[in-house]
């Protein structure tokens, strides 16, 4: 369907006033980054706590309106994700869809994880880091052995047996998110790992929107130059948060945004 | 219209704006993908012809490459690990892997809820993989040749205009058999394709030599 001029220049004009909306005035009421104490739990809202060794993974349900909490306690630790909405398990988070509506790669407190439905998968509604990579992916068999000299547990692995166990398989298995993971990209597109932007008990609040599955994998990121791998136990805490109200900063924070909460409240309307 | 030399090609398909293609390339053979009017995205997944469970993966092909960007020498990897075809060629300069498909729904979310019944990539994906047996579960984040969109160090992450020009073409050789699957992108609401679709042209060749 060939279109107008006046449809193509009427297109360009929204397209330039979304872009201008969602990288110039977006970003300056993004909320601060949680202190590192600044989130206490109370310990009636824990509902489900886990420690994950180095290399290993750990499976969770979480309902809408529950956290999970990922604590990098060390520092020197990275925990990739992937997950499906648990009523329909070919809904699942979607990288490039949540980089794309939102103008960013850099995703901190106050933005969200898509699915690729259109729907909010998870809110980060606390996060002391802000230093996580949606591009560059976990850690395989390949990279691994690349990078430690020999066969060591990994992300991908990780995620196959984990998908395998709830009677998913590879054809499941997304591009993920890794927390705690500062990639950096130069004016030439090169990745690189930005040293100093890791401390000792960082952590993210994932706010589920929908009923979901998550896999965490803890392993280390494959541009993580640390040799031999420092990582160390994470701890995941599954908790009680509030529902997103009408006022909620990842709600509000973007024309997207709101749309992509109005569309997730309709499954539960 | 501008079309560069089709010499020696096995096969030779325009296909028409908004529409879907898919074709088994074998391995050696050559892909060769024409913008035959420019500015036009072109959204393209790669599965194994023998086993579909390997698939293109966007994060990994950019992990072994180091950067960000599909651009000529960069090898497509798989979910295994294996490289299922090489960018052989390139006129344009820049094409986008992390920008992922449209859809109708993330339109909906972009644009406002009037675009989710527009025509989207993922529509596309979802009809061509139907006829390989395939479902939108096996949709991934796919290849955007052509498409424009840099990253900043920042993490600014923006669809601006393409940089191709009308007859603008870039080489996929296949390293292995592979179903490569297109979608002549439908998008209207930003740059990607001038914000008007138009066809594109998909040239075969065999090895050279064979």
């Amino acid at each position: 369907m060939s279109q107008t001029q006046q449809q193509i220049e009427a297109n360009r004009r929204r397209y330039e006033e979304l872009r201008a909306a969602g990288q110039e005035l977006t970003p300056k009421g993004l909320p601060e980054p949680t202190a590192l104490n600044g989130a206490p739990i109370s310990p009636d809202a824990v509902l489900q706590k886990e420690h994950v060794p180095p290399g290993w993974y750990t499976t969770m349900r979480l309902r809408r309106g529950e956290a999970l909490r990922i604590v990098d306690d060390t520092g020197r630790s990275s925990v990739s994700l992937i997950g499906w909405r648990e009523e329909d398990t070919s809904e699942r988070i979607n990288c490039a869809d949540t980089v794309k509506v939102q103008w960013s790669a850099a995703i901190g407190k106050g933005r969200v994880i898509l699915s690729d439905m259109g729907r909010v998968f998870v809110s980060l509604i606390e996060d002391s880091s802000g230093a996580h990579d949606l591009l560059v992916g976990g850690s395989t068999p390949a990279s691994a052995l690349a990078a430690f000299g020999t066969a060591t547990r990994n992300t991908q692995e990780n995620f196959l047996a984990a998908a395998s166990k709830l009677g998913l398989d590879v054809r499941d298995i997304s591009p993920c998110v890794t927390f705690f993971a500062p990639v950096s990209l130069d004016e030439a597109g090169r990745f690189g790992w930005r040293e100093g932007r890791k401390r000792p008990g960082d952590f993210v609040d994932l706010r589920a929107e929908m009923n979901i599955i998550i896999v965490a994998s803890n392993c280390p990121h494959p541009l993580d130059p640390a040799r031999p791998a420092a990582s160390a136990p994470v701890t995941l805490i599954k908790h009680r948060a509030a529902a997103a109200r009408v006022d909620d900063p990842c709600r509000t924070g973007s024309a997207e945004a709101a749309r992509a909460f109005v569309f997730t409240d309709r499954l539960f309307a | 219209m501008s079309h560069p030399d089709t010499s020696g090609a096995v096969y030779i398909c325009d296909i028409p704006s908004e529409r879907p293609w898919s074709r088994v390339l074998e391995q050696g053979q050559t892909l060769r993908i024409i913008d035959s009017e420019g500015q036009q995205a072109v959204d393209a997944l790669l599965y194994g012809a023998e086993d579909k469970s390997e698939r293109y993966s966007s994060q990994d092909t950019l992990r072994v490459q180091g950067s960000a960007y599909i651009e000529l020498g960069t090898r497509l990897i798989s979910n295994k690990g294996r490289v299922m075809a090489r960018i052989t060629a390139d006129t344009c300069g820049r094409h986008d892997t992390s920008a992922g498909c449209c859809s109708c729904e993330s339109n909906a979310v972009r644009f406002g809820e009037a675009t989710k019944f527009q025509h989207a990539c993922r529509e596309n994906f979802i009809l061509e993989l139907s006829k390989h047996g395939l479902t939108k579960r096996d949709i991934v984040s796919n290849l955007n040749f052509f498409m424009n969109v840099p990253i900043d160090p920042s993490g600014k992450f923006t669809v601006v205009d393409g940089i191709s020009a009308p007859g603008n073409y870039v080489d996929v050789t296949a390293e292995m058999d592979v179903l490569f699957v297109i979608s002549n992108c439908p998008q209207v609401n930003n740059p990607c394709n001038g914000f008007n679709p138009t066809p594109i042209r998909v040239v075969v060749r065999d090895a050279p030599g064979l």
